[in-house]
């Protein structure tokens, strides 16, 4: 009737580029199985009906919210969290994101707890577009409209996107 | 100069850990804690008959059940009124497990604690409870008709009559030129943060001790009611706020049947034991504010200068009363704003709703206050053919007036009375922001694209601040690293830097060196909690006088080593030197090694402190009245509050085929005295605005007469998106405080204050037709134009409709 042996299944995911495997009930949202059964707590849990964004995640690159997800369905898929986001800079450090960077300089975070979404989404919009092309203001829009955040009122999130794009044109 | 960072724009501390996903919140706490769902009451009001747990037995992984009768000694009491107070007559509180009735759908009847979460909602959902359904009392004009009571005991429903006058109102009214009354609602919100509450305890069976992670905005008031509750000494009991996902107001209640519940089960069950809120719980359990009917009548001549104010408020309080009456008021005290007001009377009935309870939520009964005054204004200026800027300007309190004496008893039960502000200041600024006077022209170009435009304005005076006090420690270690703690906590305030950048600038050290801790009882036990607009000016004040006791005593002890009298000894980067002599210096982290003279050799620095080093045998080692280390400890409590001050317009453009409201552009003038990091203020008011104009245009809890809650989702409550918060243009004014060493005042909640009026001046602005009852939706807006009873506004005569309107 409630997790048992036969309600499991053992799933092998890439996780930040690390092969995972982990034994989960097929109930356990994605998110659950991120946070308690591999320890990445960096994706938070907002609404867990998909209305927040908070605990937006990259599935193959694309943004997805792990609250709608169940851990089973990303079985052989690669999946991306906010502590995979900085790449390894070659010299035992991390080399941020520019919408990391952008975050902390614009001041587009107050209590953090909605910022692993924002960022893992709009990490998702910056990579897919050609960082030469003039940012337009819809594209901002796409980018933070569908996260809430109950601190910032958005604003500072929206000129982080801004921040972020323009750090990307000069480094491209 | 490095080290003064006071007033500078710093980039926050705590960002390094946010961004990357090592923030440290309640549910990231304790993956092997056992998971505790509970079973909550889908009536509004119901005498609980049975409950059956028989069919929960069997779920393998159930670990524990409670209901009521586990609870004993203190915990089968009733919980605490938080906030006693003389005209709270019937003050009723819950139980941490509901005790034979409910008064609110949510209430919490049964703790299921399971191996993990998902079986503990297994359980907990086969876990029967039968209850005699009873009639419920929704809404403050049901409440107030009291044809049903929420609690036996209190037939009229009202737990509070809370009454302040300035003067004998009715012969003032009565010799009043003009007189005006109506009556106007506000809707209720919430807090919502983006984090729900969260408690995780851990109970050490061998030292018999507790450590209670919460999510909360008071630890150590959490502290006291858990030691009260489970009988154990304080000592053995701490309380520590990690990382908190907002609180808003929501987490400054306590202690929360969870918070006690949680370490009680731990306790029992001698494992550690967790229970992270769901969003629907949080709708249905967690507190919700604003609801308010208010009656006002205004006395006033022929200029529009008030002469006598009487309002009347039904304040609706939901089921209980544990947080007392202390939005009813702040509603009473901050309802006059920066005006003065020749005699004001008022009264806020504080009445009993079979409803979540109500709790101060950002704002905390001064958005409501501020609706009240400033449509007052607006109706003035309507029924005398006035610009709404004039009638508010010929009744500000004027600069020469501070401190301005309101002869009111504020929340903290001391006078309200303005210590500074430019009420003037605020408003010709707010005007040249908002371009008041070019408002014609911009609705005549809205007119063309066959849009309604209306202007809106609101002001307000925010006392923050408040009492009793907070304490700050400050402690230079060896290491040359400052540990800073204070026993206030953090939802997102950015109090990491802002607290470092006070003690960097007044130790005169680098930021870098500067670690804050907040909200842990074992660093700081003594302290009152994060509310009111009260961190900055609270800790922050008594932090400085911390850093300030630190830095007295490295210059005493450097003056010693360097053979200097203190006063020509300065601290630069955290170096002690002689003013004007390079090189004639100690590093400050030498003089904590000093300050501490020593036996032990536990390292290399520490040599320069031990017993054969010692170059003076004339004293002993520590002075009588002295103590070793370079530390200090300080406390800030005010004689009374500080009071913040603002003006907010709202542009608001109108589509008449869709009634859909959009602000197209948004004012502030916002002043709190002297400013710690301005970015930092000016990301509260962000946020604030947003809340506001949330709380204008969008949520609303909708209970249905039953007490169900219709919307207790993110898909039904409309919490605004990026794309529904207009782009906010600030402009600042600074009036410091005389009250506090560092002049400041309190920034919080000032955002949100005034949006209901503004937003609701400006739809009426546009529309003609009077508004009286926020938040309006596109959909209550239509009904309002085509009710042909609906009150058109003087202003509105005059001007040419759109053909839409006829």
């Amino acid at each position: 009737m409630t997790a048992s042996v036969d309600t499991e299944r053992t799933i092998t995911v890439t996780v930040n580029g690390v092969p995972r495997e982990a034994t989960v009930p097929v109930r356990r949202l994605l998110s659950d199985a991120l946070r308690h059964d591999l320890g990445l707590t960096g994706t938070h849990v907002g609404c867990e009906h998909g209305v927040c964004g908070a605990c937006t995640v990259l599935v193959d690159g694309d943004p997805v919210r792990s609250c709608l997800m169940l851990a089973v369905q990303v079985d052989g898929r690669a999946v991306t969290t906010v502590e995979g986001l900085a790449r390894d800079d070659k010299r035992g450090g991390q080399l941020l994101h520019p919408v990391q960077e952008a975050f902390r300089e614009c001041h587009a975070l107050q209590c953090g707890f909605c910022t692993p979404g924002f960022l893992m989404t709009i990490a998702a919009g910056l990579d897919k577009r050609d960082p030469a092309a003039e940012l337009t203001e819809e594209e901002v829009d796409d980018m933070v409209g569908g996260n809430l955040c109950r601190c910032t009122g958005y604003a500072n999130i929206k000129k982080a996107v801004h921040h972020a794009a323009a750090t990307m044109k000069e480094r491209q | 100069m490095t080290t003064k960072l006071f007033g500078e724009p710093v980039r926050r501390r705590e960002d390094a850990r946010l961004i990357v996903g090592k923030g440290r919140y309640l549910d990231d706490i304790g993956h092997n804690a056992l998971a505790a769902a509970f079973v909550r009451s889908p009536h509004a009001h119901a005498r609980v008959v049975d409950i059956d747990v028989e069919g929960a037995l069997d779920v393998e992984g159930l670990v524990a059940i409670y209901t009521y009768d586990d609870l004993t000694g203190p915990m089968a009491e009733p919980l605490p009124v938080l906030i006693p107070h003389p005209q709270l007559t019937a003050p009723r509180t819950g139980y941490s497990l509901a005790y034979e009735k409910v008064h609110h759908v949510g209430e919490p009847i049964v703790m299921v604690v399971a191996t993990d979460r998902y079986i503990a909602e297994d359980a907990a959902e086969r876990i029967v409870v039968t209850y005699e359904e009873l009639p419920a009392v929704v809404g403050v004009d049901a409440a107030h008709e009291a044809r049903h009571a929420v609690h036996d005991d209190v037939p009229d429903n009202v737990s509070a009559r809370h009454h302040q006058e300035t003067g004998d109102v009715e012969p003032a009214l009565a010799a009043s030129p003009h007189t005006l009354t109506f009556t106007q609602y506000i809707e209720r919100s919430a807090s919502m943060p983006m984090e729900g509450r969260g408690v995780h305890a851990h109970w050490d069976a061998d030292d018999r001790s507790l450590r209670v992670y919460t999510a909360t905005q008071a630890s150590t008031s959490v502290r006291a009611a858990i030691a009260a509750k489970l009988e154990l000494s304080l000592d053995k009991v701490e309380v520590i706020a990690p990382d908190v996902g907002g609180g808003f107001g929501v987490k400054i209640m306590h202690p929360w049947p969870e918070e006690l519940l949680v370490p009680m089960a731990a306790m029992n069950l001698g494992a550690d034991v967790k229970w992270s809120e769901d969003r629907r719980e949080h709708f249905i359990s967690s507190a919700h504010e604003r609801q308010q009917k208010q009656e006002i009548t205004v006395g006033f001549d022929d200029d529009g200068r008030l002469t006598a104010l009487d309002v009347v408020v039904w304040h609706d309080n939901g089921a209980y009363t544990p947080y007392g009456i202390i939005i009813p008021i702040i509603t009473a005290t901050q309802l006059i704003g920066p005006y003065d007001i020749p005699v004001y009377r008022v009264r806020v009935d504080s009445v009993y709703t079979n409803t979540v309870i109500v709790t101060p939520y950002r704002g905390a009964g001064r958005p409501q206050a501020c609706y009240a005054m400033e449509r007052t204004m607006d109706r003035i200026a309507d029924v005398l053919g006035l610009d709404r800027a004039v009638v508010r300007e010929r009744n500000l309190i004027q600069s020469s007036q501070f401190p301005y004496d309101a002869h009111l008893t504020f929340q903290d039960g001391r006078p309200v009375v303005y210590d500074s502000g430019d009420y003037p200041g605020l408003m010709a600024k707010l005007k040249d922001l908002v371009g008041w006077s070019g408002a014609e022209e911009l609705r005549d170009d809205a007119t063309a694209r066959g849009k309604l435009l209306g202007v809106g304005m609101a002001m307000y005076v925010e006392g923050t601040g408040p009492g009793p006090y907070e304490g700050g420690h400050v402690q230079v270690l060896g290491s040359g690293k400052v540990l800073v703690a204070t026993g206030l906590t953090s939802q997102g305030q950015g109090h990491e830097t802002s607290f470092a950048q006070i003690v960097a600038s007044e130790l005169g050290v680098p930021i870098e060196d500067v670690e804050v801790t907040t909200g842990d009882t074992r660093r700081f036990p003594y302290a009152v909690g994060t509310f009111a607009s009260r961190a900055a000016v609270m800790s922050g004040n008594a932090i400085a006088l911390a850093a300030r006791g630190v830095r007295e005593k490295a210059l005493r002890i450097a003056a010693d080593v360097l053979e200097a009298s203190p006063d020509d000894l300065e601290i630069e980067d955290g170096v002690v030197q002689v003013k004007g002599v390079p090189g004639t210096s100690i590093p400050l982290r030498t003089v904590a090694v000093l300050s501490n003279p020593l036996r032990y050799a536990f390292d290399e620095a520490a040599k320069q402190a031990t017993q054969f080093t010692s170059h003076d045998d004339s004293k002993p080692p520590v002075a009588p009245g002295d103590a070793p280390g370079l530390e200090h400890r300080d406390y800030y409590s005010p004689l009374r509050s500080t009071f913040a001050s603002g003006a907010h317009a709202a542009v608001v453009e109108i589509d008449p085929a869709t009634w859909e409201i959009d602000v197209v552009k948004y004012a502030v003038v916002h002043d709190c005295g002297n400013v710690v990091n301005p970015m930092i203020v000016e990301g509260q008011v962000h946020g604030g605005v947003a809340q506001g104009v949330g709380g204008a245009l969008y949520e609303r809890m909708a209970y249905d007469s039953d007490g169900q809650l219709q919307n207790a989702s993110f898909m039904d409550f409309l919490m605004p998106y990026a794309s529904e918060v207009p782009d906010v243009v600030i402009d600042h004014q600074q009036t410091p405080s005389p009250l506090n060493p560092l002049g400041i005042k309190g920034a919080g909640e000032a955002g949100v204050i005034p949006g209901t009026a503004a937003i609701a001046s400006a739809i009426e602005d546009a529309v003609g037709r009077r508004i009286t009852s926020m938040p309006i939706s596109p959909t209550e807006l239509y009904d309002l134009m085509r009710n042909p009873a609906a009150e058109r506004t003087a202003a509105s005569a005059g001007r040419a409709e759109n053909g839409v309107l006829a």
